[in-house]
Order: structure tokens, then C-alpha cells, then sequence
């Protein structure tokens, strides 16, 4: 039985602050997700020659990557609540591998727009995804802090009390938003025609 | 909680390769049902990764709320455009 289980309906994950964060960066994406689809409608053949630039092989390794990382944090934190000092950490460090592979990538995917002279100036469509994907990007990082201090957490020989384990609890949530984000912004910039 | 976990992941990977190749072709369908697809695996991560599904009625509400403005917003903009 998991704690949320056990405290049935009436539990709030984390703690409450940690959802005005995630939904508040999920509303503030998802207005740049209506402006972007507006900007396409204004000059569509822009957006279409444009969106050919973009390799969305590397978006689907992009997906792969975030999805499993988030499978790995959400056995990471299963681990921590029965005090699994062994596997846990682990997994949140393979999880973070993950993230740090998306970082990697997406500075080579940066570099090489970069050198094909394709900057936010070049046209309406790569400002949007220099701007999305840089934004979601900050995000990752962030993220990354994050599951670093999930690892010091997991780490620990005694069981967390119920602040220590809404923290890790609300670090894990933030990088299952961070995975959220991607599954929308893949489709919208490399897929959508 | 990992088997529903593994399997929930399996629906999530499954489904963004149907998207991914769905992606390549043109028409308004399939984008379509790619930014649906897209609605429903953020719902799905929110229920499952965030554990929002055993979670108090407000954050379940405030889940499928977003993902039914964000199921709307996407597909009034991609066809209003």
C-alpha cells in the first residue's frame, strides 16, 4: 500500500505550494502553446518549410529519455518511502543521466541550428522554439538541482519524517512536470502539421 | 504501485511512437489526434507519476480541469489558425 493509498482521498502529495508552482508554470506554458499555434496561423508556409529543419528522431529520443527518467523517479521515491537506502539513490541517479542527456543533446541540436545560421532572429517560428525549448530547458536544469537533493534525501540511513518526504515527494512532482511539458512541446514544434 | 507504474510508462512510450510516426504525415486528423494523444499522457503522467489520482478532489479536479483547457486550447488555435 502506498502512503497515498493510505490516506485515501483526502491527501495532498508534497505540499501545496509545490502544485501553485506546477500548475502555475503549466498555465504560463500553455499560453505559449495557444500563441505559437496563433503565430503558425499567421504564416503557415513559414512554419511548415521551417518545422523540415528540425529532426524529430532527436524529438522522440528527447521523449524516450524524459519518460524513463520519470519511471525511474517514481520508483526512485516508492524506494524512499520503505527506506530502500540502496536502490534509491540509484535510480534517482539514473534518472538524472537521463535529464543530463536531453541537456547534452539539446546543446548539440542548439549548436548545429546555430551553425546552419538559424537564430531566434531568423524567423517567427525558431523564436518560438528557441524560446520554448530554452524555457523548458531552464526547467530540466532546475530539475536536475532537484534530483540531486531527492539523491542526498535517498540517501539517508533513517526513514524521512513527512516534511523531509513532501519534499522529495514535491522534487519528483516537479520533474514528472518537467517530463509533462516535453510531451506537449515535441508534438507541437517537430510533429504538427 | 510499480507494476501500474511500468505499465503506465509502457502506454506513455508506446503512444508517443504511434504520435512520432503519425507526426510524419500531413493532414488535419493527425494533428490532431497527436495534440490529443499529447492531452492524454499529461493526464496520465499527473495521475500516475505525480500520484495525483489518489490525491484530494481539488488537485484531481485541478489536473483534468488543465488538461480539459489545454485539450481545448490546442485544438481551438491549431484549427481557428
Amino acid at each position: 500500500m502506498t502512503v497515498a493509498q493510505a490516506h485515501g482521498s483526502r491527501r495532498v502529495p508534497a505540499e501545496p505550494g509545490l502544485w501553485v508552482v506546477v500548475f502555475g508554470d503549466l498555465g504560463v506554458f500553455g499560453i505559449f502553446f495557444a500563441a505559437y499555434l496563433l503565430a503558425r496561423g499567421q504564416s503557415p508556409e513559414l512554419f511548415a518549410a521551417a518545422q523540415h529543419e528540425l529532426d524529430a528522431n532527436l524529438g522522440i529520443t528527447y521523449t524516450l529519455l524524459l519518460l524513463t527518467s520519470s519511471l525511474l523517479v517514481a520508483r526512485a521515491l516508492a524506494g524512499i518511502r520503505v527506506g530502500d537506502t540502496h536502490r534509491a539513490p540509484r535510480l534517482v541517479l539514473a534518472a538524472a543521466a537521463c535529464g543530463a542527456a536531453f541537456a547534452v543533446l539539446k546543446g548539440f541540436e542548439y549548436s548545429a541550428k546555430a551553425s546552419e545560421g538559424l537564430t531566434p532572429h531568423t524567423n517567427d517560428f525558431f523564436l518560438y522554439y528557441f524560446v520554448l525549448t530554452g524555457l523548458h530547458l531552464v526547467h530540466l536544469l532546475v530539475g536536475l538541482g532537484l534530483l540531486g537533493y531527492l539523491w542526498v534525501l535517498a540517501r539517508r540511513p533513517a526513514r524521512l519524517d513527512e516534511t523531509h518526504l513532501a519534499y522529495a515527494e514535491g522534487s519528483a512532482s516537479f520533474w514528472h512536470m518537467v517530463d509533462a511539458l516535453w510531451i506537449v512541446i515535441f508534438p507541437l514544434l517537430y510533429l504538427v502539421q | 504501485m510499480s507494476h501500474r507504474v511500468l505499465a503506465v510508462w509502457l502506454v506513455l512510450v508506446l503512444a508517443s511512437l504511434l504520435s512520432w510516426q503519425l507526426g510524419h504525415r500531413d493532414g488535419t486528423a493527425a494533428s490532431l489526434a497527436v495534440l490529443g494523444v499529447a492531452c492524454v499522457k499529461v493526464r496520465l503522467i499527473g495521475q500516475h507519476f505525480m500520484e495525483l489520482k489518489g490525491a484530494h478532489a481539488s488537485l484531481r479536479l485541478l489536473l483534468d480541469g488543465y488538461v480539459l483547457l489545454l485539450a481545448a486550447t490546442l485544438a481551438g488555435f491549431y484549427l481557428a489558425a
